[in-house]
């Protein structure tokens, strides 16, 4: 099932008309990479998933984004809500400055959950999903900023899939990250799409390879090419989609 | 120029060494035939340890750059691909040892009737022309020129089965080399396996600029 459709999405920050035309679709419990040099647009429309461009003055779009068949930039849609869909992960870990069980317990507290149980059901599968627990277990209530970098981003993650998302997008979520931490994220990124629907935007080829179903090349504010990604990295169709990621330019 | 292309720039550099060094190889045994010189079959000899060498610096540098740059693409299918070739190119230059082997032994005693029979020059101008295509097909990325190979192929298939005839009669003729006889045989069914791993790196240069793979496909 398609569960998110754009259509002809033309993205303008005041006159300067950073995507042009782009219509793509993605399937639910899949994990899509969106790759291109840097400015080329992949960022833009990652956060057009979840509306986070709405927070620019000068930001404006036309053509639809659809998920669930609903056009997310329609009169009645509530953006809070769209978000609590549509979860976002950033390329620096962004804890707060609070304790690790309440970074992940509070999406729900923002929602209105009260029961303490309910909450510290939902943070442990949380931090369960996202391979963090057996190693928080026992210093639940320490402050989030004195884990690791690669825990902080795990938590992070916690903290975004305790709403219940049905879509994770993730800017660059390992490129902060040494190698090890990097590997147990995209490991955990291939279990989470299992549940969910993953929309990853990343300069690094091999993890675009590794983790992604299907990969998206921007260029210059276009979809160049959108392939599976075991098609994309072996038998590219465009020269220009060849030369970035054979390292040609870019 | 990025890094990996000037590595893989090498590679293509060396391998056209070696597709060169093997020709010369083969085409030397075509001439050992005219000219009767045991010297120059001694060369090709001892090309095999130069062609041994360069495989495995082909290898090697195969290795670094799968290891080193994680190629992709046209870049990941030539890497592929000039492994296969030096592999094949290998077993060709076996071949040829072998040939000039025998060569060196008999090419002054042997009735050379015996050679033009079984078509050994014939087979030896084929191979030499389908290994100077495939040099010119890796060189200037001519998947055309590459595909030519196959049809030079028959030619060698139609020789090979043409000398089951030639042998069967031959002994007769020649009683007493039975041996000579026996071993040339064996020569025309390594050429024609000459033909067939010369067929391959047409198939692999063509993987390599088109990504189509046309190995077991009649």
């Amino acid at each position: 099932m398609k569960l998110i459709v754009a259509e002809d999405v033309n993205v303008y920050y005041g006159d300067n008309h950073v995507l042009r035309d782009i219509s793509l679709s993605i399937s639910e419990h899949t994990v899509t990479a969106l790759i291109g040099p840097s400015g080329c647009g992949k960022t833009t429309f990652l956060r057009t998933l979840n509306r986070m461009n709405d927070y620019i003055d000068s930001f404006r779009v036309e053509g639809k984004i659809k998920i669930d068949g609903k056009d997310i930039y329609g009169n009645k849609v509530k953006v809070e809500e769209l978000r609590q869909k549509v979860g976002m992960v950033f390329q620096k870990p962004n804890p707060f400055p609070k304790s690790i069980f309440d970074n992940v317990a509070y999406g729900l507290k923002i929602q209105g959950t009260k029961d303490k149980k309910s909450i510290g059901e939902r943070v442990e599968k949380s931090l369960k999903q996202a391979a963090l627990w057996n190693e928080v277990k026992d210093i639940l209530h320490k402050p989030a900023l004195s884990l690791s970098g690669g825990q902080q981003q795990r938590l992070c993650i916690a903290r975004t899939l305790a709403v219940k998302p049905s879509i994770v997008l993730m800017d660059e979520p390992a490129s902060a990250l040494d190698p090890i931490s990097t590997a147990k994220i995209e490991e955990l990124i291939l279990e989470l799409k299992e549940n969910y629907t993953i929309v990853i935007v990343t300069h690094n080829m091999q993890q675009a390879a590794r983790v992604s179903d299907r990969t998206a090349f921007f260029y210059m504010g276009e979809l160049v090419e959108y392939s599976k990604t075991s098609d994309m990295f072996t038998n590219p169709k465009n020269k220009a989609t060849e030369n970035y990621i054979t390292g040609r330019f870019g | 120029m990025a890094q990996v292309e000037l590595e893989i720039q090498a590679l293509k550099d060396n391998l056209l060494d070696m597709i060169e060094l093997v020709e010369n190889q083969v085409s030397r045994c075509r001439t050992i035939i005219e000219t009767k010189d045991e010297k120059l079959a001694r060369e090709v000899i001892a090309d095999e340890q130069k062609v041994n060498a360069q495989e495995l610096a082909i290898d090697k540098d195969c290795e670094n750059i799968i290891a080193l740059y994680n190629p992709v693409a046209s870049d990941l299918r030539f890497v592929l691909a000039a492994i296969k070739i030096s592999n094949d190119l290998e077993r060709i230059a076996d071949n040829a040892c072998s040939l000039a082997k025998f060569l060196k032994r008999h090419v002054t005693s042997i009735d050379h009737k015996l050679l033009q029979e079984f078509g050994i020059a014939e087979m030896l101008d084929t191979c030499t022309s389908m290994l100077r295509d495939m040099h010119k097909a890796l060189r200037e990325d001519d998947t055309k020129l590459a595909r030519k190979v196959f049809d030079k192929d028959h030619a060698l298939n139609a020789i090979k089965k043409r000398s089951v005839k030639s042998a069967s009669a031959l002994l007769k003729e020649y009683p007493d080399d039975l041996k000579v006889i026996l071993r040339l045989f064996t020569i025309v069914r390594n050429l024609e396996r000459v033909g067939d791993l010369t067929k391959n790196i047409g198939e692999e240069i063509v993987f390599h600029i088109e990504a189509q793979v046309l190995k077991h496909q009649k």
